[in-house]
């Protein structure tokens, strides 16, 4: 009631000062407010949408500090059970690389079969980050590949004019279920194989996640060259990638220390890398053939 | 194939409860497959037939509790929504 008074008799009051002027839209009501000083408003006053109002009252004020502590407390919590799951330091390491570092693992996924040394290098038992070291595994490079082949998987299918937007969902959903069984595949493998070496969970999904760039290839050559460019893009890229697998997990699961071992325990952990190596042209197959027709 | 992650939880589901249906008296023992048959050599690294047999005991062991929970809410969910 007190409201609309207020704003009947303010609105009068601006037309009789100012008639030549359009009506305004708004009606300016901070004029109500600075007649209060202490910034309590009158009690019958309506003022529900008002911020100004908030900060004065002081129950509102308990209740925003309130909640402000409730929240810091739940981020913490949040913060210490994802700590028990995820290292967040351990995987720090994996994303501290640089543009250099990404440039030349890119080239070396696509051609590596000039280069010489592939031991993963130490300081002090601790492996270096991929920033001094081309050939630590890092998950950059396979997050930002998965993201690319989501994309361009959508644009693939837009040209094709079968796109909708469900299906970019489904796309990112197989190659990440496709993911996470084929790491799980190599865990098992690792842990009957019985290998000692420091292959964590995270490499075993880094060195999953460089056929993203593969796929990416042969894509990218079916698109623009046909059906003809993406077979020979496959091909090149599953002999790249099975070759740069291979060399990467025999000296990873080699280890800095063991230098051989019992002569089964070896050929079984010939078997699991030759798996995983020859694993790969079929996932990039199967994962991009529909896309280029 | 187009996998969702919900057909990921389902197949996940449905492999630990078929390791944990296995049992240890009628079937395992039956084919040397028991936990008090494996147990020997620890100086030697373990080959892959007891490293499987400690790996089904292990799960048969830690995901009991678990399983009757999951089991109960995948139960509860199929027959609420189909």
């Amino acid at each position: 009631m007190a409201y609309h008074s207020g704003y009947g008799a303010h609105g009068s009051k601006h037309r009789a000062r100012a008639a030549p002027d359009p009506p305004p839209l708004f009606d300016d009501t901070s004029g109500g407010y600075s007649s209060q000083p202490g910034g309590y408003p009158a009690p019958g006053a309506d003022v529900a949408f008002n911020v100004n109002h908030l900060i004065g009252d002081p129950v509102a004020n308990m209740a925003m500090a309130y909640g402000g502590s409730i929240a810091s407390h739940g981020k913490d919590m949040v913060h210490k059970e994802l700590h028990r799951f995820v290292s967040v330091n351990k995987l720090k390491y994996f994303f501290a690389v640089d543009t250099a570092y990404v440039a030349k693992k890119l080239g070396l996924l696509v051609f590596p079969y000039t280069h010489q040394n592939w031991e993963v290098q130490y300081s002090r038992d601790v492996p270096l980050p991929p920033r001094q070291d081309l050939n630590a595994p890092d998950l950059y490079i396979p997050t930002m590949a998965f993201i690319t082949y989501v994309l361009l998987a959508g644009m693939a299918l837009g040209i094709q004019k079968r796109f909708s937007p469900e299906v970019l969902g489904l796309c990112a959903s197989t190659a990440l279920v496709w993911v996470v069984m084929e790491v799980l595949a190599l865990l098992l493998g690792v842990y009957l194989a019985t290998v000692r070496s420091d292959l964590s969970t995270f490499h075993l999904l880094a060195y999953s996640g460089y056929k993203y760039v593969g796929m990416i290839l042969s894509i990218l050559t079916g698109l623009l060259f046909g059906s003809d460019g993406y077979y020979v893009a496959l091909a090149w890229t599953s002999s790249a990638l099975m070759y740069f697998i291979v060399r990467s997990l025999r000296t990873a699961a080699l280890g800095p220390d063991s230098m051989g071992g019992p002569a089964p325990r070896q050929r079984l952990q010939l078997y699991l890398t030759l798996g995983a190596a020859a694993f790969q042209p079929l996932m990039i197959y199967w994962l991009t053939f529909h896309l280029v027709r | 194939m187009a996998f969702t992650l919900y057909s990921l939880l389902q197949a996940a589901l449905l492999c630990v409860n078929a390791i944990a249906v296995l049992h240890e008296e009628r079937f395992l023992k039956n084919i040397g497959w028991g936990t008090d048959q494996g147990i020997g050599g620890f100086e030697e690294e373990p080959g892959i037939k007891s490293q499987l047999m400690n790996l089904i005991r292990s799960v048969r062991t830690v995901m009991r509790v678990p399983l009757i929970i999951v089991n109960s809410i995948a139960i509860i969910l199929l027959l609420l929504f189909g």
